[in-house]
Order: structure tokens, then C-alpha cells, then sequence
């Protein structure tokens, strides 16, 4: 009885879900398409291949690119992004001194509560104030940048897949509309205020083109070609977004080689203690 | 406790003799996981998904009961409070990456140790009851892992929220004052955020409680074994101590090994990015994905698209819970009194080129954007799907003509059994 109810039911479950494979077929014959192609699909691009000391599970910091990145994150991104996450005494970890810290914490201005009347001002900052945010609410932030809100970019190369290459091919991807694009899809041309770059989810990006060649002086004498600077600033990124990467990695090795011994020692007893069983025949 | 010829436990030392006396826990363990549980001495590695599942669920409530030490279910702090852990806490990346990579490899465990069930019918007599103890405890990982998945409020978190609470609202007449009541709202928010919170820290325990159900009743008939055929002589078993101890803690070392991989190397490997953008009520992610877990459940979810006397929706919820329950009634479908897929040809060839294959389309298809040919795909695995459990299962159990069975355990491992003892607790072979 149950096995009768339950074909029943099976063969109900698979007639409903064959009746929407049908109109769904039907439907592609029809249109001569499996999806409908859009200037998203067909335009566009993965990130770009670009190498980052970071990469791979031997993977290391590049003191020297994070300190340039952080240079450009400061004199360029920070206009209009925030970095929320990231604290003053972080910076240390780039390789400054205590003292460099407290004096680049000092060139940021941040929201401050005057101690005598309570009302709010702005101040230098300290090590152990977060980097303050460009725009003092969202309605500020959308009214300048053309109804966009500038992300936050703590966390911007872990949400982004291939995050740090995404930065990178998005600051180095803004070009003119291809032709073609427009050809194929004359409603797709990039509105004004907008920027056509493929690197983006849908292809055209409220952000101007942010960077160009000589835009920051590097103190350590590195050329700032926008490539550079995008490398760079992707680079800084990769550190705010997960500034235990190399920790991880590192401390990972240590427990696989542990792991790995254990494990040697566990087959070791296991065929110790089996030894007096005879072992298990093949099955034919 | 199984077996006539099991160990029986023996204290020496004058503090064991009086513990057992007044509290005999260590008699306990000793019968459940000791010496004193003879185990078919043929089970192959596809029985110590069973040990790694127990020891997932420990690490995921140890790391969660720390985790939870500096997290703020509030819909307005809970991401950064995740990023305090992450940037603030010590290890605490450590103890968060492992937590949720933790819940995938308990999943990927359960699929294999489920699985295993499939093949080597496991849920046959005299198993059923261990077999509908462990649906249970799936289905309240499910819900748990769910709702783990919103706690740290990102995107994904918010939307795989009302997708899936939206599910109930699929319910003609009373679903949307469910849905409603369910989320103390109606959307995803505060309220939703804090109790996901309380369940997600109660049903672990809960998970524990029955995963002892699970174990008790597990050692009632004892283990089963790749030849399906039970236990008939001591010479079958070996104890669970040192044996499958020894055995088990291998299996441990090569588990730890990935899991560890995966923590260290790739934490972010199986999440989605979308889930390091704090949750936003007014922006859509262009394709909500759950977890990887439960992506062959809403595959089956998403193919229904057309009305077939239900509404598309309807029967989509419908058959994604059904994907779940109809294993509930496995035992009483598949009516084959033999067991392990070695000897049964038929239901091997539906195993291996129907269900496994149906199985992984759909995993592929749920994680996929709900776009041709995914769906298309998604609908016939779907079909395949339920007309295995349902409809191929009852037929192949009364048509097929199984191969023959070794007469014993020892037979089959040693090539013959002379040594199998024919006496009263022998049962004949099947």
C-alpha cells in the first residue's frame, strides 16, 4: 500500500516537473535561445591576471606595495571611500614605527565632541580612532556622487570574487564603449555620469576613472604609472580586507606538517593493531 | 550490549569499581564506543563517516560556544561584531573560519555517511528506527546550518533569509500570517536576526540529543557491514576498542588534513562574496545563492516553473520538503531483503548511473543562476530523482534477482568459515 501511494506521489512530482520542462524547451525552441543575450553576458570581462606577493600558500606581504598602497588609498580613494574597519594602529603591521603611525594617525581629520561645551567638532586623529569617513551620512554620499554610494572598502577584495584582481582590472579597465556593444544593443549606451568599464558587474560604473599616470608621488621612488597604482592600492586592499592572511597561511603549515605526523602515526597503529586480523579479502 | 560474546566491562582500580557502582558512566562509554561493542570486522572507510560527523558536531558547538562570547545578534552590529572577531578577537579568525568551513565538511560528511546508507541499505530492518533518527538529525542541520548562515547579517545572509522564509508564504490561505509570524516582521530584521540567534545556539544540543537516540538505537542490532549480510558468529566482529578505534583515528588524521586545508588555505573557497557586504534591504544580489549545502534541494525548489494543478510555487516547496521526507520512508519502499548494493545488480546500475549522477546535476544546477539550461537540467534530475526513491526503488526490490550472499562476515573476508559457530543466537542466511 505505501509503495502504491508513494508512485503515485513520484509519478505526480515527476509529471509537474516534466509539464515546466516542456514549457521551458518549448520556450527555447521558440525563442532560438537559451538565454537572453544582454550587453552584461556578452561584454563582460574576468579580471585581468596580475601577480600579488600574496598569492598562493607561501604567500607573503609586500611592506613596500602596502605602504605605497596605502599612500594612494589616502591620497586618492579616501576622497570618497571609507575604510571603517580598519584602525590608526593598524598601520603598523605595514612596517611604520610607532611614531610614523601617531603622525600619519595625526593627518586625519576625525569627528570629535569638544570636551568643554559637548559639541562636536573635528580633531587629528590618533592611533586608536578608525579611519573616518568621507561623507557624514548616506544622503550626503548619494548627493555627491551622482546618486551612488561609494562602498566601503574594508572588505572589498573579499567581496568580489578574484577580489584583488577585480580591484585591479576595475581601476585599470575604464575604455570606450565598444562599438560593437552599441551596434548589437543600441539601448546599452552608458548614460551620462557614468563611466563604460567592462570589469564591472554591469558594465557601466559611477566612479570616474580615478586614476592616471603621476597622480601620487611614491617615497620610495617607484614610477606611479596608473598600473602601478592600481596594483598597489589592490595590494593595500588584499591587507584591510583580511589583515590575518599571511598569519593564516603560515600558521596553516605548521598545523598540516603536525596533522601529517599524527596521521603517519595513526596508519602506523592502525596496521599494528590489525596486524593479528587477516586482512580483508577482495570482494569478486 | 549486542552481541552475546561482547566484552564485559571490568574495573580494577578501587576508584573505577566505585564509580561504576555509583555512577557507571565509564561502562557506558566502554559498551558504546570501547572495547565491549563487537563491530563486523569487514566495514570498509565509508563506515567512519559516522565517528567524523560526532567529532564535527563537537568542534562546531566548541567553536561556537566561543564564537558566541563576542558576537551581537543585532541587525545593527552583528556584521561588524563579525569583523571584531575577525580583526580584534585573538584567533578569532581562526576560530570563525573554522566554524564555517566546520559546517561544510559536516555536511559533506553527512552526504557520504547518508549515502553510504543508500547504497549498503542501511535503513532496512532491523535498522529503520536508526535510519528515521538520522533523517531527523539532518533535517535539524539543515535548519541550524541555515540559520547560522544569517547570523553574520552580509547580503547573502539577509536574502537567503527571506527567500527561504518566503517559502512559506507559498502556503494557500495561512502562509503569509506564517511567514510573518515566523520572521516577528515582514522582512528579515531584528527580530528575525535574534531569535535565528537563540535557535541556531539550541539546536545543536537538541542535534545532540538525538544523535544519542541515534547511537542507542544503533546498538540494539548492532553495525551493519558492506556484505549486509548480520552478524553471526564472533568470529564476524572484532571489539570497537582497539580495532575501529585505531581505524577511526586514521580516518580522523586524512579528515583533519582537509578540513585544515580548507580553514588555512581556502576559507572563503565554499562562501559567497556577497556575504562580506553588510545585509541591504533596498539592493538585490543579482543571483541569491544558499549555502552549497542545500544547493540540490533548491535546485528541486527551482524546477518547478509551470502551474500543474498547484501553483509552480507551491509545488516547488512541496517537492523540496518531499525531497527530504521521502526518505523517511525508504525502509518500507525498497522491500529487497538484501542489503548492501554488492549483491543486488539492478539497483546497483540505478545507484551509480541514475541517483549519484542526478545527485550531482542537481548540486550544480542549485548553485547555478536560474537561467537555461540550468533549469532544464534541474527538472529532469528532478524527475530521475523522485522517480528513484519513489518509483524505482518499489519496482527494482520485487523484479530483481540479487546475486548470492557469502554465507557469513568471516566467509566473505576469509574465504571460508569454518570456524562460524551454529548455535541458538544464529540467524539463518538470507
Amino acid at each position: 500500500m505505501i509503495r502504491l501511494i508513494g508512485i503515485l506521489i513520484g509519478l505526480g512530482f515527476t509529471a509537474a516537473v516534466l509539464w515546466g520542462f516542456g514549457w521551458g524547451s518549448a520556450a527555447v525552441i521558440d525563442q532560438g535561445y537559451l538565454v537572453e543575450p544582454t550587453a552584461e553576458h556578452e561584454f563582460h570581462k574576468d579580471p585581468k591576471e596580475v601577480a600579488f606577493a600574496t598569492d598562493g600558500p607561501f604567500g607573503k606581504w609586500d611592506l613596500q606595495q602596502l605602504q605605497r598602497g596605502y599612500q594612494v588609498y589616502k591620497e586618492v580613494c579616501s576622497a570618497c571611500h571609507s575604510l571603517k574597519y580598519v584602525a590608526f594602529r593598524d598601520l603598523a603591521q605595514l612596517g611604520y614605527t610607532e611614531a610614523e603611525v601617531k603622525a600619519t594617525a595625526a593627518s586625519w581629520t576625525v569627528p570629535g565632541i569638544d570636551p568643554n561645551t559637548g559639541e562636536t567638532n573635528t580633531r587629528p586623529g590618533t592611533p586608536t580612532d578608525y579611519f573616518p569617513s568621507p561623507f557624514a551620512n548616506d544622503i550626503a554620499a548619494r548627493a555627491a556622487n551622482n546618486n551612488a554610494i561609494p562602498p566601503d572598502l574594508s572588505l572589498m577584495t573579499k567581496a568580489r570574487h578574484e577580489g584583488a584582481r577585480y580591484v585591479y582590472s576595475l581601476l585599470t579597465g575604464y575604455q570606450p564603449q565598444p562599438a560593437a556593444l552599441l551596434a548589437e544593443f543600441p539601448d546599452a549606451k552608458t548614460g551620462t555620469g557614468l563611466y563604460y568599464n567592462p570589469y564591472f558587474a554591469n558594465l557601466n560604473l559611477a566612479m570616474a576613472p580615478p586614476l592616471s599616470d603621476g597622480q601620487v608621488t611614491y617615497a620610495d621612488g617607484t614610477q606611479a604609472t596608473r598600473e602601478q597604482m592600481a596594483k598597489d592600492v589592490a595590494a593595500f586592499l588584499t591587507w584591510t580586507a583580511e589583515p590575518t592572511l599571511v598569519k593564516r597561511t603560515q600558521t596553516g603549515w605548521a598545523v598540516l606538517a603536525f596533522l601529517l605526523f599524527a596521521t603517519i602515526l595513526a596508519w602506523l597503529a592502525k596496521q599494528q593493531v590489525w596486524a593479528g586480523v587477516k586482512p580483508k579479502r577482495r570482494e569478486d | 550490549m549486542s552481541f552475546p560474546w561482547a566484552k564485559h566491562y571490568e574495573p580494577k582500580a578501587p576508584l573505577m569499581r566505585y564509580l561504576d557502582e555509583k555512577l557507571p558512566l565509564p561502562r557506558l562509554v566502554y559498551n558504546a564506543i570501547g572495547a565491549g561493542y563487537p563491530v563486523p570486522r569487514n566495514l570498509n572507510y565509508f563506515w567512519n563517516f559516522g565517528v567524523l560527523a560526532g567529532f564535527m558536531l563537537v568542534v562546531q558547538i566548541v567553536t561556537g560556544v566561543i564564537l558566541a562570547m563576542h558576537y551581537a545578534a543585532n541587525a545593527g552590529v552583528a556584521f561588524s561584531s563579525v569583523e571584531h572577531i575577525m580583526r580584534d578577537v585573538n584567533w578569532g579568525w581562526a576560530l570563525r573560519y573554522a566554524h564555517a568551513n566546520g559546517a561544510s565538511m559536516f555536511f559533506v560528511v553527512i552526504y557520504l555517511h547518508i549515502f553510504r546508507g543508500f547504497f549498503y541499505g542501511s535503513y532496512k530492518a532491523p535498522r529503520e528506527m536508526v535510519w528515521l533518527l538520522g533523517v531527523v538529525i539532518f533535517l535539524l542541520m539543515m535548519a541550524t546550518g541555515f540559520m547560522g548562515y544569517v547570523l553574520p547579517w552580509g547580503q547573502m545572509s539577509f536574502w537567503g533569509a527571506k527567500v527561504i522564509t518566503g517559502l512559506f508564504g507559498a502556503i494557500p490561505v495561512v502562509g503569509e500570517p506564517i511567514q510573518i509570524w515566523l520572521l516577528g516582521g515582514f522582512a528579515p530584521d531584528n527580530a528575525a536576526l535574534n531569535r535565528f540567534f537563540s535557535l541556531h545556539y539550541l539546536l545543536p544540543f537538541v542535534i545532540v540529543g538525538v544523535v544519542i537516540l541515534h547511537i542507542w538505537a544503533l546498538h540494539l542490532p548492532g553495525s551493519s557491514n558492506p556484505t549486509g549480510v548480520e552478524v553471526k558468529s564472533e568470529s564476524d566482529t572484532v571489539p570497537f576498542h582497539p580495532y575501529f578505534t585505531a581505524k577511526d583515528g586514521f580516518g580522523l588524521g586524512v579528515f583533519l588534513i582537509l578540513y585544515c586545508a580548507l580553514v588555512f588555505f581556502g576559507p572563503n573557497m565554499l562562501g559567497h562574496p556577497d556575504n562580506y557586504i553588510p545585509a541591504n534591504p533596498m539592493s538585490t544580489p543579482a543571483h541569491i545563492v544558499p549555502e552549497w549545502y542545500f544547493w540540490p534541494f533548491y535546485a528541486i525548489l527551482r524546477a518547478f516553473t509551470a502551474d500543474f494543478i498547484l501553483p509552480a510555487k507551491l509545488l516547488g516547496v512541496l517537492a523540496m520538503f518531499s525531497a527530504i521526507l521521502v526518505w523517511f520512508f525508504l525502509p518500507w519502499l525498497d522491500k529487497s531483503p538484501v542489503r548492501s548494493g554488492h549483491y543486488r545488480p539492478l539497483f546497483r546500475k540505478f545507484f551509480w548511473f541514475g541517483l549519484i549522477p542526478a545527485m550531482l546535476v542537481l548540486f550544480y544546477c542549485g548553485g547555478a543562476p536560474a537561467e537555461e539550461p540550468y533549469v532544464m537540467l534541474s527538472q529532469i534530475a528532478t524527475a530521475y530523482y523522485f522517480l528513484h526513491f519513489l518509483v524505482v526503488l518499489p519496482i527494482v526490490s520485487m523484479i530483481e534477482r540479487p546475486e548470492p550472499l557469502p554465507f557469513s562476515i568471516t566467509e566473505a573476508v576469509l574465504g571460508d568459515d569454518n570456524k562460524a559457530v551454529l548455535g541458538e543466537n544464529t540467524t539463518p542466511a538470507t
